[in-house]
């Protein structure tokens, strides 16, 4: 068991920083969106892992479905501003969004 | 412990991967490989409910959704991405170094590190734990469901003036 957290204390993190690192460095709104998806997953294993520690399996996997159902929401909506936008000023590059009005 | 470092290793070279690639086509499907390989932990770590849901949800509909996306919002073709390669290469040449830096600072940490207590008493059915612990979460998935699908259907909906346009 210790082994196992040790090696999950390790990998959540540098999940985390990957999924960080591409929202601040990149202007493509659809790699936003991956990077928001990559923090969410690190958030999602160390459910996971926090679950299986501590005996709380069962808990920790209807929070972790609660967890997707809103993560396939935020997306599609957000999906469906990246169109719209991509529709508007032609391109995915962020930066565009400062030229708007509102 | 072999089998899941192999798993989390793979799961961060892909997230890795998703995050450098160039082509947005490919890192969608890298976060799908990524979701897959978490589907496999999930499932090494009895929690197969919840696996199965990664897996279709995660791996499957939100693909679907980011190839939607990339293919109605007109993506760049293959010679402005390669003008556009090396400049967004440069910006993610700091990553792997952040990464191995953290890596350093995290390995000593982890060493003293224990694993949490052991809860006395738990629920072991995940049914009565969804349906009739937490209630009140799955009301709440219905309603931010809903939420989704009304934001969704606002932002495709035609308005009299563009239909005229048209």
């Amino acid at each position: 068991m210790s082994t196992f957290f040790k090696l999950s204390f390790v990998f959540i993190p540098l999940l985390f920083v990957v999924g960080f690192y591409c929202i601040i460095i990149t202007h493509n709104l659809i790699r936003t969106l991956i990077g928001l998806e990559l923090i969410t997953k690190a958030v999602t294993l160390l459910l996971v892992v926090v679950g299986f520690a501590t005996d709380h399996i069962a808990l920790m996997q209807s929070y972790i479905i609660t967890l997707i159902i809103i993560e396939v929401v935020v997306i599609s909506v957000a999906a469906g501003i990246v169109i719209n936008v991509a529709k508007k000023t032609g391109s995915l590059d962020a930066r565009n969004l400062r030229t708007m009005k509102g | 412990m072999k089998t899941y470092f192999i798993l989390l290793l793979l799961m961060t070279l892909f997230a890795l991967w998703s995050v450098i690639r160039g082509s947005l086509i490919r890192a969608a499907i890298a976060l799908a490989l990524t979701s897959a390989v978490l589907a496999l932990i999930m499932f090494r770590l009895f929690s197969p409910l919840a696996a199965v849901f990664e897996l279709s949800v995660c791996a499957g509909l939100i693909t679907v959704i980011f190839m939607s996306t990339i293919s109605l919002s007109e993506p760049l073709t293959y010679s402005e991405l390669m003008i556009k390669a090396k400049p967004r290469i440069k910006r993610f040449w700091f990553l792997p170094v952040i990464l191995v830096l953290l890596l350093l600072i995290l390995v000593p940490l982890a060493s003293n590190v224990s694993a949490p207590m052991i809860a006395s008493e738990t629920e072991k059915s995940v049914y009565r734990v969804l349906w009739q612990i937490r209630q009140l979460d799955v009301f709440g998935q219905i309603l931010i469901l809903f939420t989704g699908i009304f934001g969704v259907v606002v932002f495709f909906k035609n308005t009299k003036k563009q239909d005229e346009e048209k």
